[in-house]
Formats: structure tokens, sequence, C-alpha cells
């Protein structure tokens, strides 16, 4: 029986951190939103994603040539699709400390799901799933 | 928990859904599916859409902008609803290789569809509602969006940490010489359970939508 780190639970916990966040900037949109509690929360999402990257790190006997494949190819479509959601701040006249607040937010979500993907893909091509 | 197979193997807790039907992956005899992840001749539609997508934000096209909002929010809305509320049941009590065939075909398309279909709506729905002046706190559609966007992010949650995930191991399990049964079955419970609560949060999405519309 192998028990793996958490990475899964606790990136999925960033991400869901991330979108909170982004959630609570998008509905103060025309106006100028409060950052303080956003920006908390972006910290704490990339708070989680380090630590789960570390915890990543870590693993022996891990099907990384999968994981990395996988996460090459998400990190693709992720970071066009943060691009996407940048470029319609950036269009909506956002400025300052909250464009650099939600560019943040979405360098955590663009790393965040290929993370998710890559582990879980790669989890199962490891060790005991596969020799 | 999940059962332990006589194997010694062991399923994932974040997985652990219930009792698993291991089995093999497919029938006796039956030659199995060849499984493309990432369905190669999709792309060029999804770049025209993406492309098509940010020309109507750059040039705030309003008809532009309606289209690709209602019709990606209505496929989004239908797809989810189908998928969730009559293929997934239906799909949880079929056999591993019937289930593993079903797989095979559909999810290389919803690899590329659902995403597609998300950024569509909602990037086009942003634009529309600051245009149309409803994320201004004084309109009356302002609660009702911020209650949208809390739907959408449970929504994403779910998506993107936990379908898409799923979707993808399950495609590169079926790509092995010797896929796992028991991994293949594991995740697509995941897969069931979570397309059915997105397909109720969809729900949500039309009462909320069809309130704004009506304001």
């Amino acid at each position: 029986m192998r028990r793996l780190p958490p990475v899964a639970p606790l990136t999925v916990a960033s991400l869901a951190l991330v979108v909170i966040g982004g959630i609570l900037l998008a509905s103060s949109v025309p106006r100028q939103p409060p950052l303080a509690a956003p920006a908390a929360l972006t910290a704490v999402s990339a708070a989680l994603v380090l630590v789960s990257a570390f915890l990543l790190s870590r693993l022996k006997e891990f099907a990384w040539p999968r994981f990395f494949l996988a996460f090459r190819w998400a990190l693709l479509a992720y970071v066009i699709s943060a691009a996407m959601i940048g470029f319609a701040f950036v269009r909506d006249h956002t400025r300052g400390t909250s464009l650099a607040l939600v560019i943040v937010m979405l360098v955590i979500f663009a790393l965040d799901v290929p993370m998710i993907i890559a582990f879980t893909v790669a989890r199962y091509s490891s060790p005991p799933y596969s020799p | 928990m999940a059962a332990i197979p006589a194997g010694g193997r062991r399923g994932v807790d974040m997985t652990d859904i219930g009792n698993v039907q291991a089995g093999p992956v497919a029938a006796p005899g039956a030659a199995r599916p060849r499984v493309q992840v990432v369905p190669l001749r999709g792309l060029p539609v999804v770049a025209a859409v993406v492309v098509f997508v940010i020309a109507s934000i750059a040039g705030n096209w309003l008809w532009a902008l309606t289209f690709c909002h209602v019709a990606g929010g209505a496929l989004w809305t239908a797809v989810d609803l189908f998928v969730g509320l009559i293929v997934g049941p239906i799909l949880g009590r079929l056999s591993v290789p019937a289930r593993a065939e079903f797989s095979a075909r559909f999810m290389p398309a919803m690899v590329l569809l659902m995403p597609t279909l998300v950024l569509m709506t909602l990037a086009a729905g942003f634009q529309l509602a600051l245009k149309e002046g409803n994320l201004s706190a004084a309109n009356p559609n302002h609660p009702w969006l911020i209650a949208s966007f809390c739907v959408v992010g449970v929504m994403a949650v779910i998506a993107l940490g936990v379908l898409e995930p799923a979707n993808l191991t399950v495609l590169v399990e079926m790509r092995k010489e010797r896929p796992d049964a028991e991994v293949i079955a594991l995740l697509m419970r995941r897969f069931i359970y979570t397309a059915g609560i997105t397909g109720l949060m969809q729900v949500a999405t039309l009462i909320i939508m069809t309130r704004v519309a009506t304001q």
C-alpha cells in the first residue's frame, strides 16, 4: 500500500482560493475593487501551491516523464486561457495594483490546473499501479 | 474506502467513492478502440473560436459578444445537463468494458469541447455584462451576476480540479498496453458524480440567467 502526499487536494484548494479571489475582484469591476481580501486569498493560494510543489518534488518512484508530458501540454492550454482572461481585464482598463494582483492570480491558476492534471495522470502510471 | 482487490492494490483516497467493479477493460475477443487523448483535428476549430472571442472582446462587438455568450452558454448548459443527468446515470449502470469503450470515444471530444465552450461563454459574458452596465453596483442585475459568478466558481473548481484530470487519466490509462480496469472504474465514478453535480449547478445558472434577462 502506498500513500502519496496530498498534492491534488492542496492544489485544488489553491485553485478554489484563487477562484474566490477572482470572483471578489470581478464583482467590483468597473469600480476600483478592495484588494485586501483578494490579496490575502492569493497569498494563501500561492503558499498552498508552493507546498504542493515541494511535496511533489520529494516523490520518488513517480512517473515523472508522464507527469512532465501532461504538465507541458496542459500548461500550454491554461496559459492561453489565462492570457485571454488577462486580456479581458486589460481591455477593461484594470491597471496598477489591481492588474498586478489579477496577473498573480492568473499565474497561479495557470500552474494549478496543469499540476492537478499531471499529478492525477502520473500517479496511476507510478507504482503500485505500474511497475 | 474502495474495496481492496485480491491483487493487493488499493484505490486512491481522493477517488474513494464506493466499491469498484473490476474486470477486463475490453470484452474477450473485442478489439480495443485506439484512444487519442486530444483529437488533433479539433484544434483548428478551437483556435478559430478563441480568435473570434478575442476579436469580439477587442472590438467590443455587441452582436459577437452576445452570440459567443448565448451560443456557448446554451451548448455548455445543454451538454452538462445531458451528460450529468442522463448519460452519467446510464454510464454508471454499464459494465466496465462498456464504460471503457464509450469513454474511449466520448471523452476525447469532451477534452476539447468543454474548455472551449466555457472560455467562450465566460469571457464573452463578462465583457457583455460590463458593456451593458450589469456589473454596476446600482444595477438590479448586479446581485444576480454575483450569484452566477459563485455558481460558475464552484463549477470551475469541480470541472478543473476533479472532472478534467479524471477524464484525461482515463484516456491515458486506456492507451496503455494493459489498462487497469480498477483505475478506470474509480475514475469513471468520479466523472459520473461530478458531472451530476455540475449538471445541477447548471439548473441554478438557468434560473439566474433567465432572471437577469427579464429584470
